[in-house]
């Protein structure tokens, strides 16, 4: 009898028990912290202590007067449009010519583009630190192929900064978009290239009219974590220009929150930006949604 | 023929290309500082001059405490991270209960949340705890990840109803069987997961750069960039490499030991999203 008891007891306590422990951390690291933002964002604080309230004013002097937030905007949306545009072409690019018919060591390649993604952005940046200086590997190849000695200062000079940060972040990003690409190409039904080749398509009509059609959800969808991973960038060019870099061109959103709040010690203003931050990602979000929803439409 | 030579050549080209950072790295971490400037990849008229000399120096730093602290803390957040999601996911999957509806939907707007916005917030919390410059800062609000327990929610909603059934009719209690079915049918996902999660806090960087004060308590990544910046380290950079070639070898090695798992994971799950 007892024992019955506690049987049900047991199974109708389950549950709660196993949800519990997830959601009273979920609510004091995370519910908690989102909501002291929000409303530390509405005042003045130096370091956690002190604490004046601004009302608006924080969001007010970040829209019309903070230079340094516009060129954060600006670099990050630069970054964010030029990585996408660059990487998807060549992750599918890659995904297509290792799906090609009689590709031999097929995972062998696969494992090759791929393993930069295991690498950190961290520790990218220490390496590409190197490769980029004066002396580095980057500039030798460039001089071998030019036949005489050539010094970019790939990390010291205000316009080759931001083409650093790309090329770092390529290298780590290309494969692991393959990945995806690659899954995605292999789920295409083969009957369909097989119709096309009837109908007399050649290879590129085949690329547009079949391939790119069918793989257009993953597509899309690695638009969308490209977009929202662009303008989360911060690691990457934090170590590579060990700041923000030359003239701020290395500063982006991310960056100028970890400035203000933890350098300059201005929670108040650094949850602003944050909350900027969540602003320009529903924005982005909406767009893609009204863009897709009117395709679905089509 | 000439297609599929020219096809295998314009890949071993690219794969050349993604792998020469790796090459260089690994030459780097070997060579004396002489070699650095001298030889691109490797002296190769002198390979007796290749010393493991940068890896005794990491001995100056605290570079042995920094990779305990790293194995322990990535460690730690991935047991933690499986255990409370795949609980939590089963609960999500397999029962009814009070409050499951508006749960589930907070924590879906909070997946919409960029997880900087969070840093200000996490940050005064610490301070009022006094857990700045501890480690609970780090493992507990890492201990659980709203995508991770929507990932075993999303799993575990094909666990079959007579499989679990018939588990209570044997006797089993509700944690058996969480423990005995839900976790074995979903075994290939949690390799997948497992990887995702010590590779995300092997690598993690800004909250522990906020968070961590004294250097003996630094993570890899938060030592390396340190060292990064010294100029002692300008020229004389092989001791940095060889940090970050053991820094990047233990993930590797943890990749390649579940790569099946990952690959397979990774793009099943991408293709049914």
């Amino acid at each position: 009898m007892n024992r019955d008891r506690w049987w049900k007891f047991q199974s109708r306590a389950a549950p709660y028990l196993f949800v519990s422990p997830f959601l009273v951390i979920f609510c004091v690291f995370l519910l908690y912290p989102l909501a002291r933002s929000l409303n530390l964002s509405f005042h003045k604080t130096f370091g956690p202590r002190h604490a004046v309230y601004t009302g608006w004013s924080n969001y007010r002097f970040l829209l019309g007067h903070d230079v340094l937030f516009g060129l954060a905007v600006m670099n990050t949306a630069f970054y964010t449009v030029a990585f996408v545009a660059i990487e998807i072409p060549l992750s599918l690019g890659l995904a297509v010519l290792l799906n090609s018919r009689g590709v031999r060591l097929r995972n062998l390649f696969r494992f090759s583009f791929f393993s930069s993604y295991l690498v950190g952005q961290v520790f990218v940046g220490v390496i590409f630190f190197q490769l980029f200086s004066p002396d580095g590997l980057v500039n030798q190849f460039i001089s071998t192929i030019l036949g005489h000695r050539i010094v970019i200062p790939w990390l010291s000079s205000p316009a080759m900064a931001m083409p650093s940060i790309l090329i770092a972040s390529l290298w780590l990003a290309t494969g692991y978009g393959m990945v995806y690409f690659l899954a995605a190409l292999q789920a295409v039904d083969p009957e369909l290239y097989e119709a096309a080749q009837i109908d007399g398509a050649g290879g590129w009509d085949k690329f547009f009219h079949v391939t790119l059609p069918n793989i257009r959800p993953m597509l899309l969808y690695m638009v969308l974590i490209g977009t929202i991973g662009g303008f989360q960038l911060f690691e990457l060019p934090f170590v590579l220009l060990q700041g923000a870099g030359p003239d701020g061109r290395g500063m982006t959103i991310v960056t100028y929150l970890f400035i203000m709040g933890f350098g300059a010690g201005d929670l108040g203003y650094a949850s602003a930006i944050g909350w900027m931050l969540v602003a320009i990602l529903l924005i982005v979000s909406l767009a893609r949604f009204r863009f897709f929803s009117r395709e679905i439409g089509a | 023929m000439t297609r599929r030579i020219g096809l295998h050549l314009l890949l071993i080209c690219l794969a050349a290309a993604a792998i020469l950072p790796f090459l260089w790295l690994i030459c780097a971490a070997f060579k004396t500082p002489a070699d650095l400037l001298n030889s691109t990849l490797l002296p190769w008229h002198h390979l007796d001059r290749l010393t493991l000399n940068n890896f005794r120096l990491l001995g100056d730093r605290p570079f042995g405490r920094w990779l305990v602290n790293s194995i322990f803390l990535a460690s730690a957040h991935t047991v933690l991270v499986v255990t409370l999601g795949s609980l939590g996911g089963f609960a999500l999957a397999k029962y009814q209960f009070a409050g499951k509806g508006p749960i589930t939907v907070i924590m879906l707007a909070t997946l919409l949340m960029p997880p900087q916005v969070l840093l200000p917030g996490s940050y005064e919390l610490m301070y009022r705890l006094h857990w700045l410059d501890s480690y609970l800062a780090i493992i507990l609000p890492g201990a659980v990840s709203v995508f991770g327990i929507f990932l075993f929610r999303q799993a575990m909603l094909g666990v079959p109803d007579e499989l679990l059934h018939c588990g209570r009719l044997d006797g089993c209690s509700e944690l058996r069987l969480w423990w005995d079915i839900a976790l074995p049918v979903v075994r290939p996902m949690i390799g997948a997961y497992t990887l995702l999660s010590f590779l995300t806090e092997w690598n993690s960087f800004l909250w522990p750069q906020i968070v961590l004060q004294t250097e003996s308590k630094y993570t890899l990544p938060i030592g390396l960039n340190g060292l990064t910046g010294l100029p002692e380290y300008q020229h004389n950079y092989g001791i940095v490499m060889a940090a970050t070639l053991m820094s990047i070898v233990p993930v590797i090695v943890l990749f390649f030991a579940l790569q099946r798992d990952f690959i397979s994971g990774l793009s099943s799950g991408a293709v049914k999203g």
